[in-house]
């Protein structure tokens, strides 16, 4: 199938690293049209990428890069196919985290993931919840939404905004971080869309509309 | 940050069970998927099914509800009851649930909670822990068996080793107060907190407003729960939090995309 023909599926990797199917329920009631992938020969009739991740840095690259999707997942990045990286499906996109020192990112967004330091009695670790997202720039993901609005996280790490991206939003929990980025075909969010009620179903609409448009017109 | 308002429902075979009475017209108000869905609308900001069925069908329907509501609701969903093993976290965070809540088996064989942890996670692992005060007031056990047995083990020594093992959050039920709707324990709840650095959701006396308030501040709690209150339709959670914000509580606001 050429682009010619019709709109692409979106790939959702299932790499045995994320939580695939509440986020595959999540995207196709946004309405975009997903195709669950757990190895590279199922790329083939897809555009994009939606990268999943659940638990630690160095137990979901080790399996990504086990399931054959590094080599893939850059070219297609570099080439401009869409990408939307989740929780620890967004720190992934990063050159590596402090969870796992040596521990390869997939390097799409030049910088390091970083750990909360807990306050007793104040600041718990993780950052488990729901909290304000601000938007910093003209994120795709985040075109026209109404801020501050409240997404849910759960996470122990996190990318600091010293990391330089063309837009996305802020969240603060003890420091100021990325909560969601977008750099060029690059996007993601630290918060779960697919737990996050309205305001995820409006960003994975965002994701449809305005990063997938061009490939998958509504 | 946000301070949570979670409700909690009881399930025996699948269904909602203790006359959840908050509708006002005739829909099924024993039905998780329901009552899943007018909780969402209300705004809470989690849910948690706790499972009381003792039947191993009854089990089986437990693993339908998590699935059944995971498919219609877009919130963080923790089930619990009768959890024993690794086997038993995988089946129920695979049917849907986000988190998983342990409570007399993790007494039985603390191992369970470093194993789920390593398995899956901490952020799926909740330790729920029973607590009553001490009869000389120097502290409060920890129970299992519906507060029917002391175990002797302290509350916060309990706690910390929860934490050491790998829990990611604890949800504190103090036995005294549960039922009672004359507050949560302020006491038990702040000195819990304070001993772990894990977000704490406090439960059991919930009747006012001002329960929610006092446990979410002077109790330094992250969240906090409630059953009766919320099914019996004499508070609504979206009540709750407006009222907790106009206080100056972070709550999550209602939002609407424009």
């Amino acid at each position: 199938m050429t682009p010619q023909d019709g709109p692409l599926p979106v790939a959702l990797l299932d790499y045995g690293g994320g939580n695939v199917h509440s986020c595959h329920k999540a995207l196709v009631r946004a309405g975009i049209d997903t195709r669950v992938v757990s190895s590279p020969h199922e790329l083939g009739g897809t555009r994009g990428f939606v990268v999943p991740g659940q638990g630690h840095f160095r137990q979901v690259m080790e399996a990504f890069d086990a399931s054959g999707f590094r080599a893939p997942i850059l070219a297609a990045a570099a080439s401009g196919e869409p990408v939307f990286g989740i929780c620890v499906g967004m720190q992934m996109l990063l050159d590596g985290s402090e969870e796992a020192p040596g521990v390869q990112g997939l390097g799409l967004i030049p910088g390091q993931v970083l750990r909360f330091t807990p306050a007793p009695g104040a600041q718990k670790v993780p950052h488990m919840g729901w909290n304000s997202v601000d938007k910093v720039g003209d994120s795709a993901l985040l075109r026209n939404l109404f801020c501050p609005a409240y997404a849910y996280f759960v996470h122990s790490y996190y990318v600091p905004i010293t990391v330089d991206v063309e837009a996305g939003a802020i969240t603060e929990y003890g420091v100021p971080f990325w909560s969601v980025i977008s750099q060029g075909n690059v996007h993601a969010t630290q918060f779960h869309p697919e737990k996050s009620g309205e305001v995820g179903m409006a960003v994975l609409r965002r994701f449809r509309e305005q990063v997938l448009g061009a490939v998958q017109p509504a | 940050m946000t301070k949570r308002i979670i409700p909690c429902l009881d399930v025996q075979n699948g269904r909602v069970v203790k006359n959840v009475r908050f509708f006002e017209d005739h829909r099924d108000a024993g039905d998780p998927l329901t009552l899943a869905q007018a909780y969402e609308q209300q705004q809470a900001d989690e849910l948690v099914f706790y499972d009381i069925t003792a039947t191993h069908e009854g089990r089986k329907l437990m693993l339908d509800v998590a699935a059944r509501v995971a498919e219609a609701v877009m919130m963080p969903l923790t089930v619990g009851g009768g959890v024993e093993s690794v086997a038993d976290f995988r089946q129920l965070l695979l049917a849907g649930a986000d988190k998983i809540s342990v409570n007399s088996s993790a007494v039985r064989r603390p191992q369970l909670i470093r194993e789920a942890s390593d398995h899956f996670g901490a952020q799926c692992v909740v330790l729920s822990i029973d607590a009553k005060r001490r009869p000389d007031g120097s502290g409060w056990n920890v129970f299992v068996g519906g507060g029917r047995i002391d175990t002797g083990l302290d509350l916060l020594a309990w706690a910390q080793e929860g934490e050491r093992l790998g829990a990611g959050e604890l949800c504190l039920n103090v036995m005294d107060a549960d039922g009672t709707r004359a507050g949560f324990d302020l006491q038990a709840t702040r000195a819990v907190s304070d001993a772990v650095n894990l977000p704490v959701i406090a439960s059991g006396g919930a009747g006012r407003v001002q329960d929610f308030y006092d446990v979410l501040t002077e109790g330094h709690a992250d969240a906090a729960l409630a059953a009766s209150v919320f099914h019996f339709g004499e508070l609504t959670v979206n009540g709750v939090k407006a009222e907790l914000k106009q206080r100056g509580l972070n709550v999550r606001p209602a939002w609407s995309d424009v």
